[in-house]
């Protein structure tokens, strides 16, 4: 004998949330299709069970987790550059695994994967971008710039401002002066 | 701010630039749209229709007819819509008056025309990658300037 099913997939997935989200004795609501609000913040842990009991049907906690990580990070990296004590004593690495808690390899692949770019990459990018603010407002030289963005010298700040931006520090300067009093004269 | 497609518009009346711009940006592994224009006309006519969802950043090759480079960029700049677009300039130009001449009138990017597919390829991953980082980290877009 053979019978014929239909299905509705809404009230299944709905279904299985509840039921292990029950189990589990969450508070929660069922926001339409594919969203579950908590009424308190849930523990790593409860995170980490509900990964695992809902992958088993299929269902996948999405990147949600993975945006916030990726913004934390970088949060971490801008705090680490603007501090001029932090990164005497630490190294970075371990820095923003302590703080993160989660291990550097593990930071670093959701890092990329959700940006196209690495750690390291973000942390010149973001040193760059201050050294320019620094520059644009013209009254720091280059060697204490140099010094209160931790770089070894003004050789390796010029270096590292020109690979990233592919212009020296002085002519991006000329750049924006000129931007700066054409935009002046214009208004 | 998420962020799951990169939009980019290119102007340029050279099809065969065009197209090889179009197969490198295939070949990134960002995730991108590509809208393509023939001038300068085209592509101003098209940023200024209603409810036209905005690139997040337009490659303008200067030498174009009708309406060329400069002059995109200069009306880009005036517009209060348009102002915060990130423009890449891409030329066949090398002459640092003219590669000046464009930041200063308000170009955050200035790419030389590669002469390879791979250096092409290298560039525009490049820029598309910095892209990524301005549109979701703090960092200061008024500054953002880049010589390729």
């Amino acid at each position: 004998m053979r019978i014929y099913l239909k299905f509705d997939f809404n009230t299944i997935c709905k279904t299985v949330i509840q039921e292990q989200l029950n189990a589990m004795g969450m508070d929660y609501t069922i926001h339409g299709v594919g969203e579950v609000e908590f009424r308190r913040k849930p523990t790593q842990d409860e995170e980490q069970r509900m990964e695992d009991m809902l992958g088993n049907y299929g269902i996948e906690i999405m990147d949600d987790h993975q945006i916030a990580l990726v913004q934390r990070v970088k949060d971490t990296v801008t705090e680490w550059i603007l501090d001029e004590e932090l990164p005497k004593r630490y190294n970075f690495s371990t820095y923003l695994s302590d703080k993160l808690n989660y291990t550097y390899t593990y930071l670093s692949s959701i890092f990329s994967e959700a940006t196209y770019s690495s750690i390291e990459n973000f942390v010149i990018l973001k040193k760059i971008d201050i050294a320019k603010t620094f520059i644009g407002q013209n009254n720091l030289t280059l060697t204490e710039i140099a010094y209160k963005l931790n770089y070894s010298s003004v050789a390796h700040l010029s270096a590292q401002f020109k690979k990233t931006t592919g212009l020296t520090p002085s002519s991006f300067q000329k750049i924006i002066k000129k931007r700066k009093e054409r935009s002046l004269t214009k208004e | 701010m998420p962020l799951h497609t990169l939009n980019i518009a290119l102007a340029d009346d050279d099809e065969d630039d065009r197209m090889l711009f179009k197969e490198a940006i295939d070949e990134i592994k960002i995730k991108t749209k590509l809208s393509l224009f023939n001038n300068g006309e085209e592509l101003m006519e098209h940023l200024s229709l209603p409810g036209v969802v905005l690139p997040q950043i337009v490659f303008l090759d200067l030498n174009m007819p009708i309406k060329n480079g400069m002059q995109c960029l200069h009306e880009i700049r005036n517009t209060p819509c348009l102002k915060e677009l990130l423009v890449a300039i891409y030329s066949t130009s090398s002459s640092e008056a003219d590669i000046e001449e464009t930041f200063i009138n308000g170009a955050n990017i200035y790419i030389n025309k590669p002469n390879s597919f791979g250096a092409l390829k290298k560039a525009i991953d490049k820029v598309l990658q910095l892209n990524w980082q301005y549109h979701t980290s703090a960092l200061n877009r008024d500054n953002f300037l880049l010589r390729i």
